[in-house]
């Protein structure tokens, strides 16, 4: 197995993961074979877009004149730390603004929803000609203000509390490689401002009932020395859940699936050490109650390495186990 | 740092794999768990209390039951016990969630009919929109479009209806005198609160039967949900040992029959013709502008024809249609006036202010698209606070009826005062005004939540005095909230709220003389 001591190179995977909203909220996950080496920290900022104009209403695509283009603006502190080099925890907390192009609602904004995520290596080891790592990931996010919920597509996010179990393979071979990887996330309920609410049915109270959501995950492409290209389709299936009904609000419980393609992209700087780029995006091909929407973020990452013996030199070298 | 960390994140996985399953996700309704109906009273003599439309209590009849030593009703009783020789807990979850109460569950029923319904339609290809037909409901847009006037009256006609219908029963209660099956046969084992009232009509059966019969007016393409609720509810009680099925038949025929009086009134009350026409829609625009004001405008797009606009002339229930134009309030700032420039600004500044708390308010109160409108809010709040007072159902009704019909009339007033000033939403006077929750489709002055809100807590604060302060720092945030919302002006939330009180004293005066006390 490869691993890659690069700046960030393990980090900082975003917006491949949509918190199910409407105006995607993001929030990062690990979803890269790739670990952050012991003591060293991993951070920077990150900032993203995305819009939509087109939706689905349930499963008919429509657009909406009275609310024309919805945008979501995110910024991020992302960052990774490697306890060893075989567990890293990573951490993300945005703050969102949404608004409607279009009609007369108020756009929102606010701090989202921090996430922590822990991922271990479980398994290392050349197979063939290339090298084969199995990884186990679990997370959890909260949400850090009490931003309003219930006002779809404008919402920042859902303001579920969620904890997510994610298994992942990578393999690569030279200099390419491919990633899969299956996560279950758990979502609490949560509570509205309204004191009822219709789903396919009347709930006298203001407590929703969230459905989990399955995602799935493959990526591939280029991953060698300073640059990782690659392309990866994402699918998130909410496990219950109800369909907007015709002309109808979105709801938090709407049954919101989505599959997406996207691209990744990091270049690490030779000069100065330790920094590097990164820029993705990604549209959504296929949808159920949720945008259409195109995202783009980009992002700027610096190791810290607080190993007492060699600060900052390895972040630069590639090792083969 | 590595000896903090490493118990933190066993802690976290511990955590994530445990918490999904240890946390459960079902919730619970305030009234799912109600309390079976114990009333304090039970109201024998209210055949004598003053009816809505009914010329008196005996104006539809009802038979003499069979005796309780005949064999017809000996086979009935064994109807019962034939049930309750093995009962499935569907059966007994049936039978405790109709206990809570006839007249509850019918309008909790109708509020998820509105809420399922309260949708405007999706405009046509040519920009034009679609209405929605009675004559063929589950086409789209499907019948109806359950907005908060369609809701006011379809809650006055269902709980007047139940109201008169039960003041009949009563009547025949007292009259014939027929027992309960428990108090006939004790070895019936009773599934709810004994009682000693009459059993013959049924009094569940009656607002059953009222109800089912006034939906097929108002929910017609929902005949296949009403009709199995209506099912569930009969068998409840039979189950319960509360009735033989001859207390269920007469009581179910004397609930269509009354509310066949009230469905002929409803086709009659104007509601039909309250959608306007293109003629109807020009006019109120010109008329306006012909006074030198600003008129309204739809701010939706396509522009949307405003809701309901003759819904103002619809026939009240509590006082005659020149009372209706004398409760109209006087007019609005004009539209070109400093004053109005003033209101303008205020709400302009409130929506900058889009506080958490803000929200809370006007999402709490917006009972907008896909809910039981404010009219169905006001019976929530009421119906929670009927259950804690222990009242029979006939008292139950006559509440809801009072209610009910002062949110219908405050509608119409308020609708009729939309429509004869004509007033533009502040976000038209002012486009940089962005709203906390969707902009109503139909004019400004008067705030249609005030006015609802005015009037429903009048006509509470009568019927449940302690509440009376509740009722109106309800009312009053209700009606705030439209302003912190950005979709009304002061002056519409304050004269609104104002008219509906006018509005609700004529519930109360009628209260206080229907003979039925407080």
């Amino acid at each position: 197995m490869i691993q890659f001591w690069k700046a960030c190179r393990q980090s900082c995977l975003l917006i491949t993961f949509l918190i199910l909203v409407l105006a995607p909220a993001m929030a990062q996950t690990d979803i890269d074979g790739i670990m952050m080496k012991k003591n060293n920290l991993c951070i920077g900022p990150m900032f993203g877009y995305s819009s939509w104009k087109h939706y689905w209403e349930g499963t008919l695509k429509r657009e909406n004149l009275n609310l024309g283009t919805v945008s979501t603006h995110m910024y991020s502190v992302m960052g990774v730390f490697g306890i060893s080099d075989k567990l890293n925890v990573l951490f993300d907390v945005p703050y969102v603004t949404t608004k409607a192009s279009a009609g007369t609602l108020h756009g929102q904004k606010g701090i989202q929803d921090a996430s922590l995520w822990v991922k271990y290596m479980a398994f290392d080891k050349t197979i063939g000609k290339g090298d084969l790592s199995l990884y186990a990931l679990a997370g959890a996010s909260v949400p850090l203000s009490n931003y309003v919920a219930d006002f779809l597509p404008l919402s920042i996010g859902l303001h579920s509390k969620t904890f997510s179990l994610r298994a992942m393979g990578d393999y690569q071979l030279g200099k390419f490689f491919v990633t899969a990887s299956g996560t279950y996330i758990y979502r609490s309920n949560i509570k509205i401002d309204r004191d009822a609410y219709y789903t396919t049915e009347m709930h006298y109270t203001n407590e929703v009932s969230m459905p989990d959501v399955l995602t799935f995950n493959i990526r591939t492409g280029y991953r060698h020395n300073n640059v990782v290209a690659e392309a990866f389709l994402d699918n998130q299936t909410t496990l219950g859940g109800f369909d907007i009904t015709r002309n109808n609000m979105p709801f938090p419980s709407n049954k919101m699936n989505a599959t997406r393609l996207g691209t990744w992209l990091k270049y690490e700087l030779n000069v100065p050490r330790g920094l590097s780029l990164i820029a993705t995006g990604n549209y959504v091909i296929a949808g159920r109650n949720v945008g259409q929407s195109t995202s783009i973020s980009g992002g700027l990452f610096y190791i810290l390495d607080f190993n007492k013996k060699k600060p900052a030199s390895s972040s630069l070298q590639q090792q083969t186990k | 740092m590595k000896k903090l960390l490493y118990p933190a994140i066993a802690l976290l996985v511990i955590a994530s794999a445990v918490v999904p399953f240890a946390c459960s996700k079902s919730i619970s309704g305030r009234t799912d768990d109600a309390p079976a109906l114990q009333p304090d009273k039970t109201d024998i003599d209210a055949g004598s209390w003053k009816p809505i439309l009914l010329t008196s209590a005996s104006e539809f009849a009802v038979a003499a039951p069979v005796a309780t030593t005949t064999p017809e009703y000996i086979a009935q009783m064994n109807e019962i016990k034939s049930w309750q020789a093995s009962l499935s807990d569907d059966e007994k979850n049936i039978v405790k969630y109709w206990s809570a109460g006839a007249i509850l569950r019918w309008n909790e029923i109708l509020r998820q009919l509105v809420a399922k319904h309260n949708l405007p339609p999706y405009q046509n290809d040519d920009g034009t929109y679609p209405f929605p037909s009675a004559n063929n409901p589950l086409a789209y847009p499907q019948f109806p479009f359950a907005n908060p006037p369609y809701a006011a009256r379809a809650y006055a006609y269902v709980s007047a209806a139940q109201y008169d219908a039960l003041v009949a029963a009563f009547y025949y209660k007292k009259l014939y005198n027929r027992p309960a099956p428990y108090k006939v046969d004790a070895t019936i084992n009773v599934l709810i609160p004994t009682s000693d009232l009459p059993s013959y009509p049924s009094e569940d059966a009656v607002v059953e039967g009222a109800a089912v019969e006034m939906l097929k007016l108002l929910f017609p393409g929902d005949q296949d949900y009403i009709q199995q609720k209506a099912e569930e509810h009969k068998r409840a009680r039979i189950i319960a040992g509360a009735n033989v099925r001859s207390d269920i038949e007469a009581g179910e025929a004397l609930g269509k029959a009354v509310a066949q009086k009230f469905v002929t009134r409803a086709r009659g009350d104007r509601a039909g013709a309250a959608a306007g026409t293109q003629t109807d829609w020009t006019k109120l625009e010109t008329d306006c502008i012909a006074k030198g004001e600003t008129p309204w405008y739809s701010l939706e797009t396509p522009k949307r024809p405003p809701m309901l606009p003759m819904f103002g002339k619809v026939k009240a229930f509590l006082f005659d249609s020149l009372t209706a134009i004398s409760l109209r309030p006087g007019p609005p700032p004009l539209t070109a006036s400093s004053k109005m420039k003033d209101e303008t600004e205020e709400i302009y500044n409130l929506t900058k202010d889009d506080s958490r708390e803000h929200y809370r308010i006007v999402h709490f109160w917006a009972d907008g698209v896909g809910t039981s409108t404010p009219p169905g809010h006001w019976d929530a709040i009421a119906a929670e606070d009927f259950i804690k007072k222990n009242y029979s159902e006939v008292r139950w009704a006559r509440n809801m009826a009072l209610l009910n019909m002062s949110l219908m009339d405050a509608a119409i007033v308020c609708w009729d005062t939309k429509y004869y000033y004509f007033n533009p939403r502040p976000s038209q006077m002012n486009p940089k005004i962005k709203t906390l929750t969707g902009v109503p489709n139909f004019p400004s002055y008067v705030s249609g939540h005030s006015t609802f809100s005015g009037a429903a807590a009048t006509i509470l604060s009568y019927i449940v005095p302690e509440r009376a302060s509740a009722y109106a720092a309800m009312a009053q945030e209700a009606s705030l909230s439209r302003m912190l919302a950005g979709i009304h002006y002061r002056a519409d939330c304050e004269t609104g709220l104002d008219c509906g009180k006018h509005v609700g004293d004529y519930a109360v005066q009628r209260a206080k003389t229907d003979g039925a006390g407080n």
